[in-house]
C-alpha cells in the first residue's frame, strides 16, 4: 500500500498528476467561474501560482432558489398566521430567520467566487472565503475517502458536493458546487492519486 | 446453531510468559473462548440489579422476617404484597419453582453466550464473535492496530481477571477481549504487538496441559488475584523499570494547586460574604460543596497512584489507578501530537504536564475522561525530557534543543522560531515574545503562552493536513492563524497572530515537509 521503499513515488504521480491537469482543463473547469474572488487589503492571504479551479455557475442559481424559497415561505407563514389569528410574536423567530436568509442571499454571489481548489503534485489545496479567509492543503495519501453529495434541486441543476475525509475532523475540505462530471472526475482522479501513495494514519 | 469453528476451552494453565520466545495458547491462529467466569462479571450486573429490585419492594417483610422484634407494625397494617398473596392461595411451590427456571434459563443463557463468544488471533487480525441469536463478528487488522489497553477493574481484580482493548483507528473501532486471565491477556498483548510489528511468532508453542475442570480454573485465577492484591503485583510481564516516579506527595499538590481549587477557593469566599450579608443558611452548602470537591481530589489522586511509563519493544508503556488499574500500550508512530503544559501554580516548582493525541477507537458517546490522554500527569522537567525522548524517539538532538531550551523554557537570544510581528504586539500583550511556531525536518513546534506556557510537538508523519487562516483583524495587522490539523485530542495544534508572509512560509514548506515525512514513514510495520 505503500510506495515501495527505494522508488521515489515522483516518476509516476508527476506524469499522473499532469494528465490529471491535461484532462482537468476541460472537465473541471466547464461553466465554472474564472477568477477568484479576494479580499482588497493587500495584507490578504495571496493566491500564490498554479491553476485554481472554481465552483459551477449554477452552484449559485441552487442557493438562490433553496434560500429564496425558505424566506418566501417563512414570510408568508408569518403574514398567515397574522391574518388567521392577529397575533404578532411570531415576527420575532421568523424576522431572525428572514435576516440571516437575507443575509445569505446578498453574500452567496460572492462568496461562492472565493471557492478554488488546486490540484497539485502531492497534495490539494483548497481555499474559500472573502472575509474569513481559510486555506488547507491535503495530501492526497492522507485522504481515506471521498464524498458526493446531491440533493434534488442539485441534480435538476447538475451538481453536487465532493468532501474529501481524513482522519483529522478539523481538516473540513468541503466543495459545494461542482458540476456533476468535474465531480465524479474529480473524485476518480483522487482516489487513483490516492492508491499511490497511500500512507498510514 | 451450532459453531463449527469453536475450539474447545482455552488450553491452560498458560506457563509464565518469557517475552518473545513462547507465545500464549490463544494466539495460534484457533477459535479460543473468553475465561469461564466472563458470564459472571458481565452478567453480574443484571442480576444484581434483579436481586436489589426485589429486595426493594419486600424490604419491610425482609425486615419482619429477619428481625420481627423491631417491627412493632401489626401485620394487618402491611401494604399488601406479593408475598401475602402468594400465601393466601397457596402459591408457594409454584413460585419456588417458576423461580428456580428463571434462574436454570438465565444460568444456561450467561452458558450459551459464553460459548458462542469466542476469539481468534491470526497472523493479520484480530477477531472476535459474541452474541448466539444475533451474531456479531469484528475484525481488527494488526497493522492498523493503534495500541493495546489492558484495564482490571476492581471487581474483576478480585477474581484475577483483566480485559484486554485492542484499538483501532475509528469510532467506536475496538475489539475487547473481556474477560480474561491476568497472565493471559498480557501474553496476549504481548503477541498482539508482536505480530502488529511485523515480526513473526517464535513458532514454539506451549504443550497443552492437562486440561483443566472450570472449577479448577476459575479458583485458580482467583487465588492469583487475591494474590496479586496482597502482593501489590498486578503485571506478572517482566518490563523495564518506569523512567519516572511521582512521589505521592507532589501528585497530591498538583492536584491541590489545579484550576478547580481556584473555583472552590472563589466559591467558599462568596458564600462566605453572601452569607455575612443575609442568608446565613447559605453557610450549609458548604459542607456538600467540600464534600463533592473532597471526592473529586480523592478520585483524581487515585487515579494518579501507581503511575509508571516505560518504553518496551513494542511502544511506550503508560500504567494508572490504584483501584481500577489501566495499562495502555502505545506502539511507535501512534501519536499524533503532543503538549507540553505548565498551569501557573505549578511554575514556582518547576513542574510540567505531557499530554497526547492518540486514538482511542471510543466511541463518539464515550464521555467518560480519557485519563490516559495525560501521559505525564505532573513531573519535573528531567521527567519532561525522558517522556518526550521515549514518546518521539527520531528527534535528531539539535531538535531536542529547540524543543526543550527554545520551545518549552524559551526565548533565548537568536530564537529560531518565527514570531509574532511588532505591528501585531498589541494582541499578544504578554506572550508576543514566546508565540511562535517552527518547523524542524521531523516535527512542528508551536509555542505558545507567558503566563500558562505551553509548547505542542506535531510529527510531520502524523501530520493529516496543514490550514491557515486570516480574519479581517488579522487582515488589518496583516497576520494569520497556523493550524494543524492532527486527529481529535485535548493538544492545541494552532497558532495565531505569526506574520501573514511568515505563516505563508511555514505553510508552504509544512505541505511539502508533510507530504516527504509520509511517504518515507514506516512506522505502521515497526520492526520492520
Amino acid at each position: 500500500m505503500t510506495t515501495p521503499q527505494g522508488t521515489p513515488p515522483q516518476d509516476p504521480s508527476e506524469s499522473e498528476a499532469r494528465n490529471v491537469d491535461d484532462a482537468d482543463r476541460t472537465v473541471l473547469d466547464d461553466a465554472t467561474y474564472d477568477r477568484i474572488l479576494e479580499p482588497r487589503s493587500s495584507r490578504r492571504l495571496p493566491l500564490g501560482d498554479g491553476t485554481w479551479h472554481q465552483l459551477a455557475r449554477a452552484y449559485v442559481r441552487v442557493q438562490l432558489i433553496s434560500q429564496g424559497a425558505v424566506f418566501v415561505l417563512v414570510l408568508a407563514a408569518a403574514v398567515i398566521a397574522q391574518i388567521i389569528t392577529g397575533v404578532q410574536w411570531q415576527w420575532i423567530p421568523a424576522g431572525i430567520i428572514l435576516l440571516i436568509t437575507a443575509v445569505g442571499l446578498f453574500i452567496t454571489p460572492r462568496q461562492a467566487r472565493s471557492f478554488g481548489y488546486q490540484l497539485r503534485r502531492d497534495d490539494l489545496v483548497f481555499r474559500r472565503g472573502i472575509l474569513w479567509q481559510r486555506v488547507v492543503a491535503v495530501p492526497y495519501g492522507r485522504m481515506q475517502l471521498v464524498d458526493i453529495t446531491h440533493g434534488p434541486l442539485d441534480r435538476g441543476f447538475g451538481i453536487a458536493q465532493l468532501k474529501l475525509v481524513t482522519a483529522a475532523a478539523s481538516t473540513g475540505v468541503t466543495i459545494p458546487g461542482l458540476t456533476q462530471e468535474a465531480a465524479e472526475h474529480l473524485r476518480d482522479t483522487l482516489v487513483a492519486v490516492a492508491e499511490t501513495r497511500r500512507t498510514g494514519l | 446453531m451450532t459453531d463449527p469453528h469453536a475450539a474447545g476451552p482455552p488450553l491452560d494453565p498458560p506457563p509464565r510468559p518469557q517475552r518473545a520466545v513462547v507465545r500464549s495458547p490463544y494466539s495460534d491462529g484457533e477459535w479460543h473462548r473468553l475465561h469461564p467466569l466472563t458470564p459472571l462479571l458481565r452478567g453480574g450486573l443484571t442480576l444484581l440489579v434483579i436481586i436489589g429490585v426485589i429486595v426493594a419492594n419486600l424490604r419491610e417483610r425482609l425486615v419482619q422476617w429477619v428481625f420481627p422484634v423491631f417491627t412493632e407494625i401489626p401485620p394487618g397494617e402491611l401494604p399488601p404484597d406479593p408475598v401475602d398473596f402468594l400465601f393466601a392461595n397457596n402459591l408457594i411451590l409454584v413460585a419456588g419453582g417458576a423461580t428456580l427456571i428463571v434462574l436454570i434459563v438465565l444460568l444456561v443463557l450467561f452458558r450459551l453466550s459464553w460459548r458462542f463468544h469466542t476469539l481468534r488471533i491470526s497472523d493479520d487480525d484480530v477477531e472476535v464473535r459474541s452474541g448466539v441469536l444475533f451474531r456479531t463478528h469484528r475484525r481488527a487488522p494488526l497493522d492498523r492496530v493503534q495500541g493495546v489497553n489492558l484495564t482490571r477493574p476492581m471487581i474483576a481484580r478480585l477474581l484475577g481477571l483483566a480485559k484486554l482493548e485492542v484499538v483501532g483507528a475509528g469510532l467506536d473501532a475496538n475489539v475487547k477481549l473481556e474477560y480474561l486471565s491476568g497472565k493471559d491477556a498480557e501474553a496476549i498483548r504481548g503477541d498482539i504487538l508482536r505480530l502488529a510489528s511485523g515480526r513473526r511468532l517464535a513458532e514454539g508453542r506451549t504443550e497443552p496441559g492437562a486440561r483443566a475442570s472450570l472449577a479448577r480454573q476459575a479458583a485458580e485465577a482467583v487465588g492469583s488475584g487475591l494474590q496479586g492484591i496482597v502482593d501489590g503485583e498486578d503485571f506478572s510481564d517482566a518490563e523495564p523499570e518506569s523512567i519516572v516516579r511521582i512521589p505521592i506527595g507532589r501528585l497530591v499538590a498538583s492536584r491541590v494547586l489545579s484550576g478547580s481549587s481556584l473555583v472552590l477557593v472563589a466559591l467558599v469566599v462568596g458564600i462566605v460574604v453572601a452569607a455575612s450579608l443575609s442568608t446565613l443558611w447559605l453557610l450549609f452548602t458548604v459542607v456538600p460543596m467540600f464534600l463533592a470537591f473532597g471526592a473529586y481530589y480523592v478520585r483524581s489522586i487515585a487515579q494518579g497512584l501507581r503511575y509508571s511509563i516505560a518504553p518496551t519493544a513494542d511502544g511506550v508503556r503508560v500504567t494508572f489507578g490504584l483501584f481500577t488499574t489501566v495499562s495502555e500500550v502505545v506502539p511507535p508512530g501512534r501519536v499524533h501530537a503532543i503538549e507540553v503544559r505548565q498551569p501557573l501554580m505549578w511554575r514556582p516548582f518547576g513542574w510540567w504536564t505531557v499530554s497526547v493525541n492518540r486514538l482511542s477507537g471510543r466511541s463518539s458517546t464515550d464521555t467518560s475522561n480519557d485519563q490516559l490522554a495525560a501521559v505525564l500527569p505532573i513531573g519535573t522537567r528531567a521527567d519532561v525530557e525522558r517522556v518526550l525522548r521515549i514518546l518521539v524517539p527520531d528527534l535528531s538532538s539539535d531538535e531536542w534543543t529547540l524543543v526543550f531550551r527554545d520551545g518549552i523554557l524559551g526565548p533565548v537570544e537568536n530564537d529560531p522560531y518565527v514570531t509574532t510581528p511588532k505591528s501585531a504586539r498589541w494582541l499578544r500583550p504578554l506572550s508576543w515574545r514566546r508565540n511562535g511556531a517552527l518547523l524542524t525536518s521531523d516535527a512542528l513546534l508551536l509555542r505558545r503562552g507567558w503566563v500558562w506556557r505551553s509548547l505542542s510537538v506535531v510529527p510531520l508523519a502524523r501530520l493529516q493536513s496543514i490550514g491557515l487562516h486570516q480574519g479581517p483583524l488579522a487582515r488589518a495587522t496583516g497576520t494569520a492563524t497556523l493550524v494543524a490539523h492532527v486527529i481529535a485530542g485535548t493538544v492545541q495544534t494552532s497558532i495565531g497572530v505569526l506574520g501573514r508572509d511568515d505563516a505563508l512560509g511555514l505553510f508552504e514548506r509544512t505541505a511539502r515537509a508533510g507530504v516527504d515525512a509520509a511517504a518515507i514513514d514506516r512506522t505502521h510495520r515497526w520492526a520492520g
